[in-house]
């Protein structure tokens, strides 16, 4: 029974720790149907370590996650992961069908011949996602943008009960961006899907993000982005003097000390 | 002359062992090239010519001293699994190491010279009915790991994070692509010699990828490419007594500058 109150995820008393190095400590937090968590943070603070260890390939230090109820590497197969943009090589032997059909079974053994069924949850990811252009092209030969849209396909293809999404709208450009920030969100709302949106910049999805998690160097917070993203809490966080600034409809995170001045809320910032 | 030399045994077995040992390089050179692992190819093949020089220096069958070198080789690499600039430099100089002590080896053999030149540059009419039995049955052991593995070695070669993300274990496709690469290129040694190994096992695969993006289709055209080189170096190596090994990489050659001018329209 797929009851409300019955998390997708649930995350308790999470701690990860790289030798002397600390990242968080007693982090824990529950997903249900139909949320959007942004994970935010500078860089080093192990935002993607916690995709992974949500995807069951890094064991935290301490603490437990369930995904479904299950163990995350027992989980996988109900997750769609959505990775940053990587540009494939220009000759790379793959069409976008290719690429959408290596979701749904590249992790099985055999040749994978063709199946009627398996053509058709392909077509219709495809047509979801607004890609059905690109089915027979070269991945290689097709923009960052089209390759996102591509990318979100291969991750609902397999109809996931967990979207997962780290640094998805890296080096696109602003229309791409609203793209696969729309077509992730129209997911959660028409299927009930959570997401969990790794991002350094909260911009994009501002208006969407039900809650935001925010990890600082050795400490974290969440919480609605209101309640979050405010001079107080992030200045908390980062113990050291930070300002949050609402410029005409953006939001501005100024003094951390991780950069020169101004956060890195622009996609030019890569890592 | 031609017509009197195409009757002979030693022919067949030669066109049969050629094209034995080009359907297997063209097969594992797609999941190679996709890897972007080309140069790690002559790694292989440069120690498995260590083993095999080893081999003879012992007196015992210098094929088996190099599947030995080069399954070596290929398992170190597929563990290591690095990428780019580091797997460059980390290849290069085992790389090195290895020739340096396969020289070595020979000048510490006793026996022909020719034995070196052969497994330098290959001696595809040397093959006797023992050995073609031994390349039909790695060859096959190749294809069906290939084919058992397809969907995973196509997703981890080219899409790793993803694949990682779906629970494709990366460290042993990688152990698996480079043990098969090894197998292949200790056959491709015997037809071409450990110098020119690339061309059928890299050259194919790549003009394929330039002419089509179906992963499937692209194996299949690697295959062919490797298929006509090497059958067609040898039947011209008949007429025209020049190295088989000159031919076959001619030809694999003209097949690759022949797919990049033809460009992409769509």
């Amino acid at each position: 029974m797929s009851d409300a109150r019955t998390p997708i995820v649930e995350a308790r008393g999470l701690r990860l720790q790289f030798g002397e190095r600390l990242l968080w400590d007693d982090l824990g937090f529950a997903l249900h149907e139909g949320e959007f968590l942004a994970v935010l943070g500078p860089n080093g603070t192990g935002k993607t370590s916690l995709v992974r260890i949500l995807l069951g390939l890094l064991a935290p230090t301490a603490g437990s996650v369930r995904v479904s109820g299950q163990a995350p590497d027992l989980a996988r197969a109900k997750v769609g992961y959505v990775p940053q943009q990587r540009a494939f090589d220009a000759d790379a032997p793959l069409r976008g069908c290719d690429l959408v059909r290596l979701g749904l079974d590249g992790h099985r053994w055999g040749l994978g011949l063709r199946s009627r069924d398996a053509d058709e949850r392909v077509r219709r990811a495809l047509a979801d996602v607004g890609a059905t252009a690109y089915c027979d092209l070269p991945v290689g030969r097709l923009s960052g943008g089209e390759q996102q849209r591509l990318r979100i396909a291969q991750a609902l293809v397999s109809d996931p009960a967990l979207l997962l999404a780290d640094e998805p709208l890296l080096s696109l450009d602003l229309a791409s961006q609203r793209i696969v920030v729309d077509l992730l969100d129209r997911r959660r709302r028409d299927a009930g899907t959570p997401v969990v949106f790794v991002t350094h910049d909260v911009n994009p999805i501002l208006g969407l993000a039900d809650r935001v998690l925010y990890l600082a160097p050795g400490r974290w917070a969440i919480g609605a982005a209101a309640e979050v993203l405010t001079t107080e809490t992030l200045s908390r966080l980062y113990e050291t003097p930070v300002d949050v600034l609402h410029v005409r409809g953006r939001i501005v995170v100024v003094g951390t000390p991780d950069d020169e001045g101004v956060h890195h809320h622009d996609h030019a910032h890569a890592h | 002359m031609f017509t009197e030399l195409l009757g002979q045994h030693f022919v067949h077995t030669a066109l049969i062992a050629g094209a034995v040992v080009a359907v297997v390089s063209g097969a594992i050179g797609t999941f190679v090239v996709t890897r972007g692992a080309s140069f790690a190819v002559h790694a292989v093949s440069e120690l498995g010519f260590t083993g095999a020089a080893g081999a003879l220096v012992l007196g015992i069958d210098p094929v088996a001293g190099m599947m030995a070198g080069s399954l070596f080789v290929g398992a170190v690499l597929g563990l290591l699994s690095l990428r780019g600039r580091e797997r460059d430099s980390a290849i290069g100089a085992v790389l090195a190491f290895g020739l340096g002590v396969g020289v070595l080896f020979l000048s510490l053999y006793q026996g022909y010279a020719t034995e070196a030149t052969n497994l330098l540059f290959g001696s595809i009419v040397g093959v006797s009915d023992r050995q073609l039995l031994v390349l039909a049955v790695v060859a096959a052991i190749v294809l069906i790991g290939i084919a058992v593995a397809y969907r995973p070695l196509l997703f981890s070669s080219i899409d790793p994070e993803v694949a990682e993300a779906r629970g494709v274990p990366l460290r042993a496709l990688s152990v698996l692509t480079f043990l098969l690469l090894a197998l292949t290129t200790a056959e491709a040694i015997q037809v071409v010699g450990v110098l020119l190994v690339l061309t059928l096992v890299i050259t194919p695969a790549a003009a394929a990828q330039r002419l089509t993006a179906n992963p499937a289709t692209a194996i299949l055209l690697s295959m062919v490419i490797a298929l006509v080189a090497t059958e067609g170096g040898i039947l011209l190596s008949l007429q025209q007594p020049w190295p088989t090994s000159f031919f076959i990489s001619t030809i694999s050659f003209a097949a690759y500058l022949g797919a990049r001018m033809r460009t992409w329209s769509s």
